[in-house]
């Protein structure tokens, strides 16, 4: 389990980084903790790795308005132990602390998981119920999308060629809005099989609800009244449908049975966690 | 019960280290250091590194191997290899099929991982480098990738020439007629999954070859360097003298280090050929796609019971999935003709039958894993057990009590004829059946959980065969059959004493139980006692470290051995203090007699250093003596456990956790019961991975589908809970010390007692499962069906 010969540069810049991932065949590494094993198991086999971990500008944090924004190679350490502001009242921090293990948390970034786009990755469902926006940068410029338009499938973001995450954009949750997010994994540290994270505001009758870790990219529900019988009020932990939530799951190809009942009840116990 | 002549330093001052002391193991000093030395830690001049090409398919023809032309001098396919032979592993059982195993394949790849090329370069990623410009002309062919298929006419062959798919059929019945018309009968299919043994070191070998010494040095993460040697050399054609097999540090056998690997055939080879030392070192991906599986079992059981919920006969037909080739010494069919023979285990019964098939798939072969079938067997008959129960209405544990040998039997034969030496499995199990309090859990049960969690009790209890000799092997014919063990025990010059044993160490605590032996015979400090293993060339023929045979076997030498020495020092002390030899003592590491007492220590300087103070008559055979035990019965010892579990199972996400374990075991008299709970610990962890977490699944094209870590799940620290032990110590009449073999049983017993635990908390839901592992989708999966099947009825 060796890698196969590939360049390596480090660049001093992101204007340096983002002209070298023009070449043929670049990978841009950061943490390494999906990118290191691919390599090793040569399931990847780029010519040349573009390693950004030194990059400060994709490091910086900073409030603007009502977000938070914050570069793309902030550790999940970094928001564990709160070495960047947190505007969430405590969600991403909790997320954060629960992924993988200490030592994966210590390197992996959270530019690099979004990237990845790993459907059972924390930040994948987490960030799409935050309502998070992604600027995007290359050579040719920045533009801004929602979680929802850039984790496109399984392990298939809207990356082109030659651009790269640079910032997060985290909207403040307010005092009002209720968060619920609940994984089930076989064993401590593994990737869920099954993610349920919710942003319920019953005083604003909204909802943002996340299905994830299915084979494909995460089910995101902005219209989220059906789910909870009609409205969305103070009972909505009550009103909660789990029948909606299995109907999406097929409609999203979960065809299996038992995948799709610990999905609901997965979802089902993130509302009642809202809701406590 | 015991033996003071076993125990001669019992109560000397010496006290404290000898059998029994729980003393911290010597060798942790430099394994928890990172001090060990292991196979992928040898450097040698001019060493390079193979990467091997290997079958990306289960079946198929090879067409053509093409090499690119700069690559063609650091690459070796199998028609390179003039005059070395495949591995050959037959067993003399009647019917059995011989496959041969060639150590890079030829005319057919018969698994995924199958060694077709071995690729030298000066580092591992060069020569990865080179095996990926490798091209393989491969003509794929139907796979066989479920033993149970593959039994079916029409399935595809493994090996053309046999014309079925079966290694070997067995069969073994008493009586069966007999419980026909028991009032309680239940029949299910039970299974566990196939597995990888993943011990924290893969297999690794460096090759090198020594023209003074005309002399193929092989290092090996191996379990048994004799029994390497004489397979080596087999596929060689060389004399076993010319091999010299060292195993250094290793990190974890557990069957996987047993068998000899086509790999060390090869690596042996190409130093002979590029005349420079040569290392390959197992990654993990080969490891769990490419090496050796286990644990692949299948059961078509039967159990008949009378109302009372005794036992009236087993009928069983078991399979086990044996992979491509028969694995050298142990042979493919070991595993399933071993179910046959344990299955009633430490149960009465007055009827039983079994028919076993080792099949033949397109998958690594199977290997003897910690328990070898005694997990299977255990978790289908103790499964069993508890749906007997259900059917009688009586508490599981009660149904045990009643079916169980009796301490007032022993000896005892069963109805396969395994002889049980010694043991009291009734108070085992009561003992369990208090620590783990089952009132305390139906009562809980009744009351309901808070969290909506619902919690089970489960139990097992099975006997562990170990340190079975030549008695017992002698009739599965397979190239190995253990004889006498042989030990060498020499006093140093200044005192100490050095221990060369064939057996090897890797986590056993050796080092310090032999040590503790020696101790208990010669009083010599277990500080100053060097235990010399892993090599040929410096220790005494042995089959090995396996079936928990060490202990007892390499113990009980050794301490024949000191028993010898310490004669031979009693002559030389009694001559220095002018005493008749048998008017004097060796205790607490002196000879003693009425006027005097000489130490070990002054009698080997006078030996060694000062000749002339002895008087010309002394014996002049010296203070070095290699000699050799067997027990008085090598029928094997047999240790046995009572396992409790109550897990609590989450019937929405089908989450289970152990909330609390207990484990009653009776492994005779403790060399040092420290050891033994490590390896208790140890093999629960491995349990659980069998009970919750591991399973290698394949595809119908036989591709293996968790090709890493993050696919095959092993238990961690936070998957293994604090077990609470209790020990019982019923001697062996018939070893040394009273001794019984342990090292397997905690990996035995715990799938049975988990899964019983979980279909206890699952029965008020009318779900059931009979397969290991046990994973949230299998729970759910129960549930539902458990579901579905009521609805109509509604």
């Amino acid at each position: 389990m060796k890698p196969a010969p590939f360049g390596y540069e480090r660049p001093r810049d992101l204007q340096a980084a983002l002209a070298l991932l023009g070449e043929a065949s670049a990978k841009i590494i950061a943490g390494g903790q999906s990118l290191g094993p691919m390599l090793n198991l040569r399931l990847v086999e780029p010519q040349m790795i573009v390693d950004i971990s030194g990059l400060a500008e994709l490091k910086q944090v900073e409030r603007r308005g009502d977000e938070l924004v914050f570069g793309a190679c902030v550790t999940h350490a970094d928001i564990e132990d709160g070495r960047i502001p947190d505007v969430t009242r405590g969600a991403m921090p909790a997320v954060a602390g629960n992924i993988a293990y200490r030592a994966v948390r210590n390197r992996g970034t959270v530019g690099g998981s979004l990237s990845h786009a790993d459907p059972a990755a924390d930040w994948v469902s987490a960030l799409s119920a935050l309502g998070a926006k992604l600027t995007l940068r290359s050579l040719a410029g920045a533009r801004t999308v929602t979680m929802e338009e850039f984790i496109v499938g399984a392990l298939e973001s809207a990356l082109r060629v030659g651009e790269i995450v640079e910032t997060i954009h985290v909207p403040a949750r307010p005092a009002s809005a209720h968060w619920g997010y609940v994984k089930s994994c076989r064993k401590t540290g593994e990737f869920a099989h099954a993610i349920g994270a919710v942003l319920i505001d019953p005083s604003l009758a909204t909802a943002r609800v996340v299905i994830g870790a299915i084979d494909a990219a995460p089910i995101v529900i902005t219209n989220a009244t059906e789910l909870f019988g009609g409205r969305i009020a103070g009972d909505y932990k009550e009103r909660f449908d789990g029948r909606v939530a299995d109907l999406l799951l097929v409609k999203a190809g979960v065809a299996n049975p038992a995948h799709r009942h610990i999905h609901v009840n997965v979802l089902k116990r993130a509302v009642c966690e809202a809701a406590a | 019960m015991r033996n003071e002549r076993d125990f001669p330093s019992a109560d000397g001052a010496g006290a404290g280290q000898g059998v029994g002391a729980r003393l911290p193991r010597k060798e942790d000093d430099r394994l928890m250091r990172g001090r060990g030395r292991f196979v992928a830690d040898i450097r040698l001049a001019g060493l390079q590194d193979v990467a091997f090409v290997r079958s990306p398919l289960a079946h198929a023809r090879i067409r053509g191997v093409r090499v690119p032309e700069q690559h063609r001098a650091s690459v070796f396919t199998a028609a390179d290899l003039v005059g070395v032979n495949p591995i050959r592993a037959v067993s003399a059982l009647p019917g059995f099929k011989i496959s041969e195993q060639p150590v890079l394949a030829a005319g057919k790849v018969r698994q995924v991982g199958e060694l077709v090329a071995m690729c030298v370069a000066p580092t591992r990623a060069e020569a990865e480098d080179i095996a990926a410009a490798v091209m393989l002309d491969l003509e794929q062919l139907p796979a066989v990738y479920d033993m149970r298929k593959a039994r079916e006419p029409g399935s595809a062959l493994v090996h053309e020439h046999w014309g079925d798919n079966v290694f070997l059929e067995t069969n073994f019945e008493v009586d069966i007629s007999s419980a026909l018309d028991a009032p309680i009968k239940v029949s299910r299919e039970i299974s566990t999954a196939r597995q990888c043994m993943s011990p924290l070191e893969g297999r690794g070998v460096v090759a090198t070859f020594d023209h003074r010494l005309d002399q193929l040095t092989l290092y090996s993460a191996a379990q048994m360097p004799h029994i390497t040697r004489s397979g080596l050399a087999e596929c060689l054609g060389m004399e076993q003298g010319q091999i010299r097999v060292i195993s250094p540090d290793v990190g974890g056998g557990f069957g996987h280090k047993g068998i000899l690997l086509p790999e060390e055939v090869c690596l042996s080879w190409l130093t002979m050929r590029c005349g420079h030392p040569v290392r390959w070192t197992e990654d993990r991906r080969e490891h769990l796609t490419a090496s050796s599986n286990c644990r692949e079992h299948h059961y078509k059981i039967t159990v008949y019971a009378d109302r009372d919920g005794r036992l009236r006969g087993i009928d069983c037909e078991a399979t086990v999935d044996s992979g491509a080739y028969s694995s050298y010494p142990f042979s493919a069919c070991l595993e399933a003709a071993q179910i046959a023979s344990i299955l009633p285990g430490p149960y009465l019964m007055p009827a039983y039958r079994c028919r076993t098939f080792s099949v033949a798939t397109n998958k690594c072969p199977i290997l003897p894993y910690r328990g070898v079938a005694r997990t299977g067997v255990c978790f289908a008959l103790e499964l069993m057990l508890d749906l007997v129960a259900a059917e009688a209405g009586l508490e599981p544990g009660e149904v045990r009590l009643r079916n169980l040998v009796r301490p007032e039997q022993m000896p005892f034969d069963n109805i396969t004829k395994k002889h049980f030496d010694s043991g009291d499995y009734p108070e085992a199990m009561r003992r369990a059946l208090a620590s783990i309090d089952v009132e305390g859990v139906r009562a809980r049960q009744r009351k309901g959980e808070a969290d909506g969690r619902l919690i089970g009790v489960g139990v097992s209890i099975y006997c562990e065969q170990a340190a079975h000799g030549t008695s017992v092997y002698a009739g599965w014919g397979i190239p190995m059959v253990p004889g006498h063990e042989q030990a060498s025990a020499r006093l140093t010059p200044d005192g100490g004493l050095e221990l060369r044993v064939g057996v090897h160490s890797h986590g056993q605590g050796m080092e310090t139980t032999l040590a503790q032996v020696a101790h208990e015979m010669l009083g010599v400090e277990v500080a100053k006692v060097r235990i010399i293993l892993g090599d040929t060339a410096m220790t005494p023929y042995s089959t090995g470290t396996w079936g928990s045979r060490s202990m007892v076997m390499a113990g009980g030498a050794v301490a024949t051995a000191c028993r010898e020495l310490g004669e031979r020092a009693k002559r030389i002390g009694a001559k220095l203090l002018q005493h008749d030899p048998a008017a004097v003592v060796l205790q607490n590491g002196e000879v003693q007699g009425v006027n005097g007492s000489v130490t070990l220590k002054e009698i080997a300087h006078t030996w060694y250093r000062r000749p002339q103070d002895l008087p010309p008559d002394v014996d002049p055979s010296g203070l070095e003596v290699t000699s050799g035990y067997k027990p008085q019965r090598d029928s094997g010892t047999f240790s046995y456990a009572a396992h409790a579990a109550v897990v609590a199972v989450d019937p929405d996400l089908g989450e289970i956790e152990i909330l609390d374990y207990v484990i009653v075991e009776d492994g005779g008299v403790l060399v040092n019961p420290m050891v033994v709970d490590g390896q208790i610990y140890g093999g629960l962890a491995q349990g659980i991975g069998t009970a919750l977490y591991e399973e290698m699944p394949f595809d119908a094209a036989g591709q293996p589908l968790a090709t890493t870590l993050a696919d095959y799940l092993l238990p961690g620290p936070t998957e293994v809970p604090a077990a609470r032990l209790d020990h019982m110590e019923t001697p062996s009449p018939y070893t040394q010390f009273g001794v019984k073999g342990i090292g397997e049983g905690g990996a035995i017993a715990p799938p049975a007692a988990i899964v019983n635990a979980l279909n206890d908390a699952l029965r008020p839901l009318g779900a059931e499962l009979m397969q290991s592992p046990v994973t949230p989708y299998r729970v759910i999966e129960a549930i539902l069906a458990a579901r579905d099947a009521e609805r109509p009825a509604a």
